[in-house]
């Protein structure tokens, strides 16, 4: 149930606190964006139906970067 | 975009898992976790490095109590119009199942969202609808905001909500199995941040990292867990950066601050945990299932509840026993016809088992 997926905003419908997700296939659905201060063009986790954090495509990349320089420096 | 992939890094990290020659037991408490170490094999692979990942009570509907699953029943069979989550509807009541009123005639209906139960409410104003809102600190916070945003007068909740936190403080405490560290769900994360865990580190020196759902993210998180151990100093590492960061999402901390109150709560298989479960405040009351249909819902209050005959779904989200130690397991009990609720949900340790260990 804590099952969250990412997607791209692609439409805000302010006053409603709706947006339009985009999560790449061709999928676009409406998600509540009550809990997040989000833009258009930003990335966010839906959660049952509420975009639940704003992500940052750049994290993935650093995340396996950050671990590789763990990993050879300190062996375990 | 988001998902980590690096084929020689997995293979590293085993490797050096191997030659460390450890034996740890690791305790997550996701049901996503749990898919993810089944679907890609890695509890196998993990177990030939000499570590074992058990799920504990990280299955919202799973901890979910015998009584709340009959209050729900007898509101439907008052002729309140229910609406949840999809998996509440096969979770066996005493007698019935939710999915099994529906084929008598009563009004239940699986929601997407929260907000499908509210529309539903709006469009059907002659209906009392009641949602049942299960799930941990991620989802909790859906319930904050359609509460905050005042629903129709014909809607209320019947509030399951619970906290993970002290749900771990009382595996720690209980003592029945002993566990080398903890590895922490990413999404109730992204809302409570990872300061909320740090007592238990602190006050039972247990290493714990948060950590994401592929099965990169596990790997990394099984070989921090194991070099906290290694120097001894037990601490929450985040692995799951680009979800979740030190304070969470505040927005919706405060949101849950706003609606609910933190109270004692039971959990299927223990006994009351202390703070460990949502309910509505005074103000909000209004939208309360449990105050709005107290009439109806007095005989439950003082009546003894049972666990379904022969299920062990207690002793497994306790963590003591894997599915498979379940004579039930797959013979009587199977997603067709399942005799508990970790059969139930597709977050549940037996329904997950079931899934990537028969075929
Ligand atoms: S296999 Fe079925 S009966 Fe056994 S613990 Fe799991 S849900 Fe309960």
């Amino acid at each position: 149930m804590c099952l969250a997926i990412p997607g791209k905003i692609v439409e805000i419908d302010k006053k409603n606190q709706i947006a339009l997700v985009d999560y790449g296939d061709n999928t676009k659905r409406k998600a509540n964006i009550s809990l997040v201060d989000v833009k258009v063009g930003q990335y966010v986790l839906v959660h049952a139906g509420f975009a639940i954090q704003i992500l940052d495509p750049k994290d993935a990349k650093e995340t396996l970067e950050l671990f590789k320089e763990m990993l050879s420096q300190e062996g375990i | 975009m988001f998902s980590l992939h690096d084929k020689q890094l997995s293979k590293k990290i085993v490797q050096q898992l191997k030659e460390k020659e450890i034996s740890y037991k690791f305790m997550h408490v996701c049901g996503t976790h749990q898919d993810t170490l089944m679907k890609h094999g890695l509890d196998t692979l993990l177990k030939s490095c000499g570590i074992e990942i058990i799920q504990g009570p990280g299955c919202p509907v799973c901890v979910t109590t015998p009584k709340e699953i009959e209050e729900m029943i007898l509101l439907g069979l008052k002729g309140k119009t229910i609406t949840t989550f999809g998996d509440m509807l096969q979770v066996p009541g005493e007698n019935h199942s939710l999915s099994y009123l529906r084929t008598e005639g009563c009004d239940i209906k699986t929601v997407y969202s929260i907000e499908d139960a509210v529309d539903f409410a709006k469009q059907n104003k002659s209906k009392e609808v009641v949602f049942m809102a299960v799930g941990f600190e991620t989802t909790a916070p859906t319930t904050a905001s359609v509460i905050l945003n005042e629903p129709p007068e014909n809607f209320s909740i019947l509030c399951c909500h619970r906290t993970i936190p002290n749900a771990l403080k009382t595996i720690v405490e209980m003592g029945e199995i002993r566990i080398n560290g903890l590895i922490e769900p990413g999404h109730v994360s992204a809302i409570i941040g990872t300061e909320p865990y740090a007592f238990l580190s602190k006050k039972y020196h247990i290493p714990q990292v948060i950590t994401g759902f592929d099965p990169m993210d596990i790997l990394m998180a099984v070989w921090m867990l194991a070099k906290q151990i290694e120097k001894d100093e037990p601490y929450v590492q985040n692995e799951y950066k680009r979800v979740v960061s030190k304070e969470g999402n505040k927005k919706a901390s405060s949101m849950l601050d706003d609606v609910f109150k933190l109270v004692d709560m039971s959990w299927r298989g223990f006994p009351v945990i202390t703070k460990s479960g949502l309910t509505l405040k005074n103000q909000f009351e209004s939208y309360d299932a449990r105050k709005k249909f107290e009439d109806i819902l007095e005989p439950l209050k003082t009546k003894k509840f049972t666990e379904p005959k022969g299920c062990r779904c207690g002793e497994l989200l306790r963590g003591l026993i894997t599915s498979k130690d379940c004579p039930l397991f797959g013979t009587i009990c199977t997603p067709q016809k399942p005799v508990g609720p970790c059969m139930v949900s597709v977050e549940g340790s037996c329904n997950i088992f079931y899934k990537y260990d028969e075929k």
